[in-house]
């Protein structure tokens, strides 16, 4: 092998040559892919957390569950009673768990929808964000799906919205924007699950091999499903992933758009916009960007994992953060300027009541949350490789979007083109009790869901980091990567 | 035998109306509509499916109270209709109504919300009929249960009734023999109902150009059967 091509990686740097043994040591810090370890090791780290738990996650699961708890109860008694538990009236029908739902679903379009952009695109840092990503799809999706059926009125009636045979002959009506949000939600998250399944079978093989015996074993067995690693297995499974990263995008845009359909063909003004799907689309990135990064950050906090999840990582959903959040802002622009032209009587009331109104502090929070704070700070990449900034900056898109939800659903409402029938919604105690609930369904799903999968993709590690090295060609020292397909 | 073609219609006179709201009662009584409590009304949770809104004119000393009667408007292209994913609301196109089927209500809201007029009411809690006040329900009418939206149906039990009387004897239904309670309650006269296919009827010979008509919120397309007779200068 020539010096020039010769691959570095795993040996050990030649005393003399103390300027590359520093670069490579960089190199390695930086880049996860660069710095394998023995894939006994890389296992036996992931792998430990299912069969040992510490007195820090019972706590927060036992939190988490009993606020979950409170959730399903208050469900209950409000069914019981009947929505005037809510703060709902009469120009105000739709607020809080409405608003919550389109967060919640916002949140959940964009896991499944990064990671598969990541994958088709062979973004190669994407190996141990993938995983969490796909959860977070599934588990808010799921959490977002409640919201329909605790908003209704008659709960227990729900499936009269589903088109199933019965002896009256009447099926749901679809020319109602809510079937379509139905239809596409559950399309959604079927495809999502068995995506999420799909890039998880090899890891589920490896756990399966590691737990030799008890109940893990045959736990890991029936969901690995026969995956022995054969080359048509991989050749399969390949092909399978990517049709299927190919699929949910267009999936996941259409799912998003029909959310914003949902106010977007009604006609109650300021929802009436034809950007209304596009818009809620891009916001949903958005959010679901922010939320991934938290996640993220929580996990290998609480998990150990430094070694898998590095400041790379959060510097590229960080730039993932900052293209959306000016999507964002331009789609905004496009809602807020056509109605501001228009000078339309009942448009003109609600932009007032955002811009110097009772709305205003919300308004002026969410612009700066979801604009000032992100264009402020990320484009820096010195900022962005920090935790913590990242972070932040994520939690504030987290309210900043959640307050535009609410603005749209909750404050919108109140005002219509019959000033007498205005009206100001405040959230009442139900709502807040669920909304924590719902959060905290969240939590619960992932404390769970650490003890039963591997939440960091081995495989996909393994594989980008036999694919990338540390070459050099001259005194440069330079990262390489091998393609497979 | 087959019932003809209707469009049931309502005209309301403003320069008659005197807001004396004896028309909130007539469709309290007949419609077994739920008197909340007064926290609720507060909290914009007041259930009259015929109410007056009140707007006031000018600044003092030259300040004037007007009012409308409103109802539901019974649009031909109810915007409330195409967004419940149930049926549960829905056109009657021999009649040019808009029903409202309170059992097949699931309790999206999503009518109340893509309703201009904003006059569906929704049952927040079960309602609740103090003694004896639960005597005097109409047995015609059902009594809603919580979770359920309701609006003015234009007292389609009270038109049902005369189409079936006029049936068993055999005879064509006469104008006015169809009347809504709050239109019989009117003191004024202020309000008239009758079938606007029918070109001898009183609504047809008040609208033929009748340069006072209009319709609430015309531009927005959604076609109401209530017309209004633009008051004059006449209010309190």
């Amino acid at each position: 092998m020539s010096e020039r091509a010769q691959i570095l990686v795993g040996r050990p740097p030649q005393p003399e040559d103390r300027e590359q043994a520093q670069q490579i040591a960089q190199a390695q810090e930086r880049h996860l892919l660069l710095d394998p370890r023995p894939a006994e090791e890389m296992e036996e780290s992931i792998l430990r957390p299912l069969s040992r738990g510490s007195v820090w996650y019972w706590t927060a699961l036992l939190i988490l569950g009993g606020a979950v708890l409170v959730a399903g109860l208050t469900w209950l008694t409000q069914m019981y009673w009947g929505m005037g538990l809510t703060g709902l009236n009469r120009p105000v029908m739709w607020a809080v768990y409405i608003a919550n739902f389109v967060y919640f679903i916002g949140i959940g379009v964009a896991g499944t929808f990064i990671s598969a952009v990541l994958r088709l695109l062979k973004f190669p840092w994407r190996a141990p964000v993938t995983r969490a990503a796909e959860m977070l799809t599934v588990f808010a999706l799921a959490t977002s799906g409640l919201f329909p059926l605790i908003h209704l009125g008659r709960t227990w009636k729900f499936y009269w919205m589903l088109p199933y045979p019965n002896q009256r002959g009447v099926w749901p009506s679809y020319h109602s924007a809510l079937m379509w949000d139905m239809t596409a939600i559950l399309i959604y998250l079927s495809s999502s699950v068995l995506y999420a399944w799909l890039a998880m079978l090899p890891d589920l093989g490896i756990a399966r091999d590691r737990f030799e015996e008890g109940w893990r074993h045959r736990y890991f067995r029936i969901l690995a499903a026969g995956w022995r690693g054969t080359e048509g297995q991989w050749r399969t499974l390949k092909t399978a992933i990517t049709l299927f990263s190919l699929a949910i995008i267009p999936v996941m845009v259409f799912m998003h758009t029909i959310v914003g359909w949902d106010f977007a063909m009604a006609i109650q003004p300021d929802w009436h916009s034809s950007v209304f799907g596009p818009y809620f689309v891009t916001g949903a990135i958005l959010s679901g960007a922010a939320a991934v990064i938290i996640v993220l950050a929580i996990i290998r906090r609480a998990l150990h994992l430094e070694y898998f999840v590095r400041p790379e990582h959060f510097d590229g959903l960080g730039k993932l953060l900052l293209v959306f959040s000016v999507a964002w802002a331009y789609m905004y622009f496009n809602d807020y300027l056509v109605p501001w032209y228009g000078q339309e009587p009942a448009a003109k009331v609600i932009q007032q009541l955002f811009e110097r109104g009772a709305a205003s502090p919300l308004w002026l929070l969410m612009l700066f949350s979801n604009i000032l704070l992100p264009w402020a700070t990320l484009w820096s990449r010195r900022l962005r490789t920090s935790v913590p900034v990242v972070v932040v900056v994520s939690l504030f898109v987290q309210v900043g979007m959640y307050l535009e939800r609410y603005l749209i659903v909750a404050v919108t409402l109140g005002r219509n083109e019959l000033p007498f029938d205005w009206g100001q919604y405040t959230p009442h105690l139900a709502e807040i009790l669920i909304t924590i609930g719902a959060f905290s369904l969240i939590g619960f799903l992932f404390l769970v869901f650490v003890k039963l999968f591997p939440i960091i993709p081995m495989w996909e590690i393994q594989e980008g980091q036999m694919l990338h090295a540390l070459r050099r060609i001259g005194a440069l020292l330079v990262p390489t990567r091998a393609e497979l397909d | 035998m087959e019932f003809p073609n209707r469009r049931w219609t309502m005209i309301v006179d403003l320069d008659l109306c005197t807001g004396c709201s004896a028309c909130v009662i007539a469709c309290h009584a007949e419609n077994n509509l739920p008197i909340v409590s007064e926290r609720e009304v507060v909290r914009g949770r007041a259930m009259h499916w015929i109410h007056l809104e009140r707007y006031w004119d000018g600044a003092y000393p030259r300040i004037q109270a007007r009012f409308i009667p409103l109802m539901c408007q019974q649009c031909e292209l109810a915007p409330c209709e195409p967004v419940c994913p149930v049926y549960a609301t829905q056109h009657s196109e021999r009649e040019h109504l808009n029903l409202q089927v309170y059992n097949r209500c699931v309790g999206t809201r999503y009518c109340q919300n893509n309703d201009p007029y904003k006059v569906r009411f929704f049952n927040f809690f079960d309602p609740v009929f103090d003694e004896p006040l639960q005597q005097q329900l109409n047995p015609d009418v059902t009594v809603r249960s919580a979770g359920v939206m309701e609006k003015c149906t234009f007292c389609v039990q009270r038109i049902r009734r005369a189409e079936e009387r006029a049936l068993v004897e055999n005879r064509e239904l006469g104008d006015g023999e169809a009347v809504p309670a709050c239109v019989q309650t009117c003191p004024p006269s202020a309000l008239v109902f009758g079938d606007l296919n029918d070109p001898e009827s009183r609504v047809s010979r008040i609208l033929e150009n009748n340069p006072r008509s209009f319709r609430l919120l015309e531009h927005l397309g959604t076609e109401p059967s209530v017309y209004y007779l633009r008051g004059g200068e006449s209010h309190v």
